[in-house]
């Protein structure tokens, strides 16, 4: 039977969650001891996961700071996490003090978190949500406080959409993300994936399916075609250090060690 | 010691954490954080006071700059044992390099130490207040999904029941109480299976059991319940099957609408459409719909039998006794009828006072016949109405045969045909379907229908028999009969199509055409001949006589052909002058008045009315060939001694007197030696063409002549 719309999801913290274990692997204590365990597992069969997930994080500022840079004073921020260290907002906030993020998790515990965190902040909120309910979020009464439709956007997907496998249509929820997106607006994605360590994709993917939230790796290809309709800022869909880094020290000797792509889109 | 040394540590310091730990920095901002802390501990260790709490701070720095690696403060205190020392050879003299150095690291690892263990306390205190808090929000949102659906539940003007796999009612809202008169304590001692009526379609129950047993979501049907009174309802009835988060079927869910009225309205109206409201019989529609059932169903040696019933004399009742009379009798034949007939049988009001009975695999007319008799005597005894007492009479029709030979409308027809022959056979009887009468009154039946446009096709003619004197022999005049050149049948005489001209009321119609197409003839033959043209003599049926433009109608047909009203006679029966109307004898009057010459046809045949010969405005008696034929043996005394008497009483009321259907001489002389004016038949010829009279009349042949035709 399907769950009636008006009734919540349980709070459900027996099972790891990855918002909690990429706390976890970013040296955050915010997470339960299945969350650890989990990351330890994964952290056995990939040492470098904790690298990769900082270079995500690091992909997330510079991309952050550059769409300010860009005019950008407005971000919704799918599938945020627990907040951390160089959060959007703080980033944000740092060069543009009126900057508005709305999180959005889907993770109970994620969201109840953020919200005890953000509850002094007036510019940003945390909405509880499934990527997928695009007019729910848009429509919910904490993103209409904080966002204006009218201006142009930094829609967030780091780390997310390689939560959703291919029969849940990612780039047509994209699509959809995209048609609420004024002109001017910027996506932008990181994404795991099998190309650069091939040989350890297979086992990851195992771990995260067995721990009830399924993982699937994109190519390169596939990635650039989740941001179809957007044109891309250069550099285009690289590996997560070579993103506009800060500084040419900041790129490793071998970056396709970090296995994740990120890319940012714009809105024509 | 120079900034560029200060620098080169902090270098060297970012190299060997970066990658440890997540900071939110660049390496270039990590750098420059670093070195700040270098200048800190540097100044630190070198201060004249040595404090070794800098290491502490320095320590805490790192913490709440998220240099929670722990490679993070392993690397950090390997770089500064082996380092710092370098960068101190300028530290003042008396400074105990070695050991401050040793209580800064351990100072700074019990600072790292003690911040890394608050601030993972705090995050995780945080992180177990978020789930708490989450699960508090998760919880309130259950409970305030639960109070949404109570409230649902118990609001809701559909009837909705819960109820386990095993069928037991677990819940039952207030507006189910309601519908079935159960309080919730009585739903929750009931089981499903209680609920069934004992008219329930079988595949609700199939359907149901394949719902408990998870093989079906849910489904929707008309069901009646019996409720707590006894009562019965319809209901609307949604059952879904709830599953639990595994798939696996929890429990069932009932939604009800009492859809009572709406299918008693239905009932209603489907009973109207199909049963007749004064008698509540079923109607011609049902009759219909049954006939089709029965043929539609494979015919194999299957018979049918139907009684078509029609109550003799109804009108008279209806109309002297009044419309509430009437239908009380129909009301009480309608139910002496249903008493004659089982459950099987279908008792129907067609219309008026006509039933019909259809029967359904009968054995053979036996059955029919029986049931016929049953009626007969079921119709015997008078019905009381008010203070009346009125005899039923009915004419049934029956009809029994195999459905194979048969359809429905044929079937009814030959009912209906069959109940008229029982209605002609004298009433209160019945009449067993023949198929040769069937035959033969279904080509009546197309005869009669055709008449009229046959009479205006010219299907129809008009030949003429000589009426000669018995004293000279001479052609006094032609009797006009009429003849039907139909187009398949050949020419028909009279007997086959006068009854039923009479019957359809055509006769009228027929009767003028006769009559105008004679005064024609009459003109053409007065033209030709003269004083010598002949009497023409036509027959006038018993309906002309009341038709009211008769006079007017003779006369114009008169004058349209120039004739002299003494050159036309009228035949009329007996029976035309029976009965007390004024209409037929104040005509009559007027046509003798006229001088058209009247005839009575056929004296002999049927009651003899002696006064009547003298009332009527008559101007001449028609013996009927019965007569003649008793004439035929010369000493038959009292045949003659009638004859004589007759023609002697006609005499004596001035009326002449014409002896019909004379054969022989022997006939012709009698007759002639009675004193008989005039003979007619074949001794004096057959019926001819007007062309055969001409002859007779220019001597081109003798009178007698049977050969001319």
């Amino acid at each position: 039977m399907e769950r009636p719309s008006w009734a919540s999801d349980d709070v459900d913290i027996e099972h790891a969650s990855p918002a909690r274990v990429y706390d976890y692997y970013l040296g955050g204590s915010h997470n339960f001891a299945v969350d650890r365990l989990m990351a330890r597992q994964a952290m056995e069969l990939w040492p470098e996961l904790p690298l990769i997930m900082q270079a995500n994080r690091a992909f997330l500022r510079r991309s952050v700071r550059y769409l300010v840079r860009q005019g950008i004073t407005q971000f919704l921020d799918i599938g945020s996490g627990i907040p951390t260290e160089g959060n959007v907002h703080e980033v944000a906030q740092a060069i543009a003090p009126d900057a508005r993020v709305v999180y959005v998790d889907v993770d109970p515990v994620a969201a109840a978190h953020s919200r005890a965190i953000l509850f002094a902040n007036q510019h940003a909120d945390v909405v509880q949500a499934d990527l997928r309910d695009v007019a729910a979020i848009f429509d919910d009464p904490r993103a209409r406080r904080l966002l204006d439709p009218t201006q142009p956007i930094g829609v967030l997907m780091v780390a997310m959409l390689h939560f959703v496998p291919d029969k849940a249509e990612p780039a047509s929820i994209v699509a959809r993300y995209r048609k609420m997106m004024p002109p001017g607006s910027f996506l932008v994605v990181s994404h795991a994936t099998h190309e650069g360590r091939p040989d350890q994709a297979g086992s990851h993917t195992e771990l995260y399916r067995r721990a009830g939230a399924p993982l699937t790796m994109r190519s390169r290809l596939e990635v650039a075609a989740l941001l179809d309709g957007f044109d891309l800022v250069a550099p285009g869909v690289v590996f997560l250090p070579l993103w506009r880094p800060d500084s040419p020290a900041d790129v490793d000797d071998h970056p396709e060690r970090f296995t994740g792509f990120a890319a940012v889109g714009r809105c024509g | 010691m120079t900034h560029a040394d200060y620098e080169a540590f902090a270098q060297r310091w970012t190299e060997a954490i970066v990658g440890s730990s997540y900071v939110s920095m660049g390496r270039r901002a990590l750098a420059k954080h670093l070195l700040d802390l270098t200048y800190q501990l540097v100044e630190g260790f070198l201060a004249a006071e040595f404090d070794p709490s800098v290491g502490r701070e320095v320590g805490v720095a790192m913490v709440a700059g998220h240099f929670t690696g722990t490679g993070t403060l392993k690397e950090t205190l390997a770089l500064i044992a082996e380092w710092l020392p370098g960068l101190l050879a300028s530290a003042p003299p008396g400074v105990d390099v070695t050991g401050r150095v040793a209580q800064l690291v351990g100072s700074l690892a019990a600072g790292y130490a003690s911040a890394l263990r608050e601030r993972s306390l705090d995050e995780q205190d945080a992180i177990y207040r978020a789930g708490l808090r989450a699960r508090r929000q998760a919880e309130q949102a259950l409970a305030a999904s639960e109070a949404k659906f109570r409230a649902m539940f118990t609001e809701a003007k559909l009837g909705i029941g819960i109820g386990d796999l095993k069928g037991n009612i677990t819940d039952a809202n207030p507006a189910l109480q309601q519908m079935f008169g159960y309080s919730r304590e009585e739903f929750t001692q009931l089981n499903v299976s209680a609920m069934v009526h004992p008219e329930d379609a079988e595949s609700v129950w199939e359907v149901y059991v394949e719902l408990v047993r998870g093989e079906r979501d849910h489904f929707r049907t008309e069901k009646r319940f019996t409720t707590r009174d006894g009562g019965e309802i319809w209901t609307d009835l949604t059952v879904s099957l709830v599953r639990d988060e595994g798939g696996e079927p929890a429990y069932q869910v009932a939604l009800l609408e009492d859809v009572s009225e709406r299918r008693r309205m239905q009932e209603r109206l489907q009973y109207q459409a199909y049963h007749d409201p004064l008698t509540a019989l079923a109607n011609r529609q049902m009759v219909t719909e049954r006939l089709e059932q029965i043929f539609a169903g494979p015919a194999s040696r299957r018979r049918v039998g139907l009684c078509f019933l029609d109550l003799d004399g109804f009108k008279v009742v209806n109309d002297s006794l009044g419309h509430h009379v009437g239908d009380q009798l129909l009301k009480t034949v309608a139910s002496r009828l249903t008493s004659c007939c089982g459950p099987e049988q279908l008792v129907a009001r067609m219309g008026g006072d006509e039933f019909l009975i259809i029967v359904e695999d009968t054995a053979g007319e036996a059955d029919m016949a029986a049931l016929a008799d049953k009626i007969l005597s079921a119709m015997a005894a008078p019905v009381r109405v008010d203070d009346h007492s009125l005899t039923v009479r009915t004419s049934i029709g029956v009809v029994e045969r195999p459905v194979a030979d048969t359809n429905p409308a044929d079937l009814i027809q030959a009912a209906d045909i069959t109940m008229y022959q029982a209605k002609a056979g004298g009433k209160a009887r019945y009449a067993m379907f023949d198929q040769n009468r069937n035959d033969s009154e279904v080509a009546s039946f197309t005869l009669s229908a055709t008449m009229l446009a046959a009479v205006a096709s010219g299907e129809f003619f008009v030949v003429y028999q000589p009426l000669v004197g018995l004293v000279e022999g001479a052609l006094r005049g032609v009797e006009a009969l009429v003849r039907w050149r139909h187009p398949t049948l050949g020419v028909l005489g009279p007997e086959r199509f006068i009854g039923l001209a009479e019957e359809s009321g055509a006769i009228v119609q027929l009767g003028h055409w006769v009559l105008a197409r004679a005064c024609e003839q009459a003109r053409a033959w007065r033209n030709a001949f003269g004083d010598a043209a002949p009497l023409v003599s036509v027959n006038l049926a018993p309906r002309q006589l009341h038709e009211p433009s008769l006079v007017a109608d003779v006369t114009k047909i008169l004058a349209d052909n120039e004739l002299e009203p003494s050159s036309l006679q009228l035949e009329l029966t007996e029976q035309s002058l029976m009965g007390d109307e004024a209409g037929p004898l104040s005509a009559l009057t007027k046509l003798h008045g006229m001088g058209v010459r009247m005839a009575l046809d056929d004296f002999g045949d049927g009651y003899w009315n002696l006064p009547d010969l003298r009332r009527l405005p008559l101007r001449e008696l028609k013996l009927a060939g019965s007569f003649a034929a008793g004439l035929q043996s010369p000493c038959n005394l009292v045949d003659q001694r009638i004859v004589r008497a007759l023609v002697d009483l006609a005499h004596a009321l001035d009326l002449t007197v014409t002896a019909e259907g004379i054969e022989t001489l022997t006939q012709c002389e009698s007759f002639q030696a009675l004193g008989c004016d005039t003979g007619q038949g074949a001794w004096f010829g057959l019926p001819g063409t007007p062309e055969l009279i001409d002859a007779l009349l220019l001597g081109a042949v003798p009178l007698g002549n049977r050969e001319a035709l």
